[in-house]
């Protein structure tokens, strides 16, 4: 086996751990240096990286595209908002209640959807997905097509403020670690390689007796889980959510940012969020026109580097590209 | 609600779907035969749209903006096929759906460039202004009569086209087996570009047709878009047949959802609640129908391959 050195392994724990203290450490210097905006950058960041990864999971090692996931990213949202209605206010709370009807919503979605596959598959999310959409817009006591404003601030407890935004980001950057560091253990576990499985050959998993559309079923209702969570997450930042966070565009900018970072890659989902998010954020400032170059990117990434960006971060047999297993053999 | 009533619903019904047809039979076509998504197909809709509102304007001719508009598209859509598509048949579904996706973004700046950002006015031609009187006292407006003319006619080509002509055969040949039409000498490349090429002039047909009806701008091929997927998804991708069938079922359950489901629900239940749902319902109406029908067939009504 080659071992690269020169190139800078988020396995490397150095890399890993300096990178971390950099995040950790970025509210302080950002306002040492008065530049507090990005703090809201980096957490709106975090977040995004964070539903993109559910995303990556979904789709890298289950293979299964959905063209519906910001639909999950709102109905977390949603939730939040409805709880904080009924008189919930703990955030963490909040968090989970948002958690729970999205994976309620998804186990619904899911058990209908998983009858299909491949581009059926992603058209019969969308379909749910533009329902969950329509009926978003129809929800007058939450603002419909105008969307809806907190009025108040979730509580965090422990004496700590969530209007701080630095605060808010070590909250979210916390759980964002606890979330990213359970899906980088989901892969290697029996659940996840059987997944990988049924990505390659749904036949042969169902032939060796793996329940393949109730493990299905759970992967798409865990991501979508996580995608609740994020869209909690975003509704708690910025105090606003409105339809159009749902709209299928969201959905597919989602899987373009996957595919982007590269599909199945371990840091496909975040290295695609990031560099998305950052470019969206630079081109807005520059011009009137700032799609076009983000189309263009697309269209060369896909023509000349079709696994994403990850080849950059380290080597490819990282994640889900390949099964454990099937390593062991070729080995 | 009356007989003719009834009748203009479902005369409109018919002319979108019949719409939705043109843009499917393209979009069906190229997953059938190259095994390839385009989301870009609803991009050759806008094109067509401003061709032709922008000709009709220079011209004063509505008939020289339509044939210009189609053919310009026709263009547009060879240059796309010959850069791009080409290089995309044997990437998977997924490369296909986030490069096309690319050319959206691409072509919505450079309309916005090209014709700003606001919406273009098309008018219709004004002999073709007026109701037109159908018989019984039913007065239907004559533009809307030309488009439903027009879905007939290309849905008519179309079946000639493929069922009795080479091109055809070259192009059913390459659906069933790619690879054996291959052997057998069929320039499959030439074939693809023409499919391709036939596609565009639909979409473009429908795209300088529409713009009259509805509004000109930037984003109109993607909310087009999405109905043309669900036409090909229920019709079973690939089947031509099936995505006129489907097209003129969602053309018009999507018709009768916004008729009658507001009516309906005022009779049934308070006037705030049908106020606040019936929109929602009647969007998500030709939804339900996809989701519906994909639960109990899998692989859409007429499944192109066994």
């Amino acid at each position: 086996m080659q071992t690269n050195v020169s190139s800078p392994s988020l396995k490397n724990p150095l890399v890993a751990g300096s990178l971390f203290l950099a995040l950790v450490s970025l509210p302080v210097i950002a306002t040492a240096f008065g530049l507090e905006y990005y703090i809201g950058f980096a957490m709106r960041m975090l977040i995004v990286m964070l539903i993109a990864s559910s995303l990556n999971f979904l789709m890298g090692c289950g293979g299964l595209v959905a063209l519906g996931h910001a639909s999950f990213v709102g109905m977390g949202a949603y939730a939040l908002v409805a709880l904080m209605e009924a008189g919930v206010e703990s955030t963490w709370l909040l968090w989970l209640g948002a958690m729970a009807v999205a994976a309620l919503a998804a186990l619904a979605v899911g058990a209908l959807s998983l009858r299909t596959s491949g581009v059926y598959f992603i058209m019969i999310t969308l379909a749910f997905a533009q329902m969950l959409y329509y009926l978003a817009v129809s929800l007058r006591v939450y603002g419909g097509d105008d969307g809806y404003n907190l009025t108040v601030s979730p509580s965090l407890g422990f004496g700590l403020d969530i209007d701080d935004d630095r605060i808010l980001y070590w909250v979210v950057l916390l759980t964002c670690t606890v979330v990213f560091a359970f899906l980088y253990q989901l892969v290697g576990t029996r659940f996840g390689q059987a997944m990988i499985g049924i990505r390659d050959n749904e036949g042969r998993m169902r032939a060796l007796g793996y329940p393949s559309y109730l493990l299905k079923l759970q992967a798409f209702v865990l991501t979508a889980a996580i995608a609740g969570l994020g869209g909690a997450m975003m509704v708690t930042q910025n105090g606003f959510i409105s339809p159009s966070s749902m709209h299928w565009s969201q959905s597919a900018i989602l899987i373009v940012m996957v595919v982007l970072g590269g599909l199945g890659h371990r840091w496909g989902g975040v290295a695609g969020a990031a560099v998305w998010v950052s470019l969206e954020e630079v081109l807005r400032q520059l011009t009137e026109f700032w799609h076009w170059p983000l189309g263009a990117l697309l269209i060369a990434i896909i023509l000349y580097a079709p696994d994403g960006l990850s080849p950059l971060f380290s080597r490819a047999t990282t994640g889900c590209k390949t099964n454990r297993f099937l390593r062991w053999r070729s080995a | 609600m009356d007989a003719i009533f009834l009748i203009e619903q479902l005369l409109n019904g018919v002319g979108y779907g019949l719409m939705l047809f043109m843009l499917a039979a393209g979009l069906t076509l190229v997953f059938g035969v190259m095994d390839t998504m385009n989301l870009a197909h609803g991009t050759l809709f806008m094109l067509g749209a401003y061709f032709a509102a922008t000709i009709h304007v220079l011209t004063d001719s509505f008939a020289l903006a339509i044939v210009l508009a189609v053919i310009l598209t026709m263009i547009v859509g060879a240059l796309l096929e010959v850069l791009l598509m080409r290089r995309l048949y044997q990437r998977n579904h997924l490369n296909q759906v986030v490069a096309t996706f690319g050319v959206i973004l691409l072509a919505d700046d450079f309309v916005k460039w090209a014709w700003g950002a606001a919406p273009v006015m098309a008018s219709a031609p004004e002999a073709l202004s007026g109701p037109l009187e159908l018989g019984g006292g039913l007065l239907y407006p004559a533009y809307r009569l030309l488009i439903v003319g027009a879905g007939v006619l290309a849905a008519v080509a179309l079946y000639l086209i493929v069922n009795r002509t080479r091109v055809g055969m070259l192009v059913r040949a390459g659906a069933s087996n790619r690879h054996m039409a291959e052997m057998m000498g069929v320039r499959v490349r030439t074939v693809f570009t023409l499919i391709f090429v036939i596609g565009a002039a639909l979409a473009g047909v429908a795209g300088s047709l529409m713009g009259p009806i509805t509004s000109v701008q930037v984003g109109m091929g993607e909310s087009i878009l999405i109905p043309a997927l669900v036409v090909i998804v229920i019709g079973g991708i690939g089947s031509v047949r099936g995505s006129l069938i489907a097209a003129l079922l969602v053309g018009v359950v999507d018709t009768a959802g916004r008729a009658f489901i507001s009516p309906i629900l005022r009779e049934i239940s308070s006037p705030t609640f049908a106020a606040d749902v019936a929109p929602a319902l009647s969007s998500v109406a030709m939804y339900v129908l996809m989701a519906l029908i994909l639960i109990f067939k899998p692989a859409g009504l007429f499944p192109a391959r066994g």
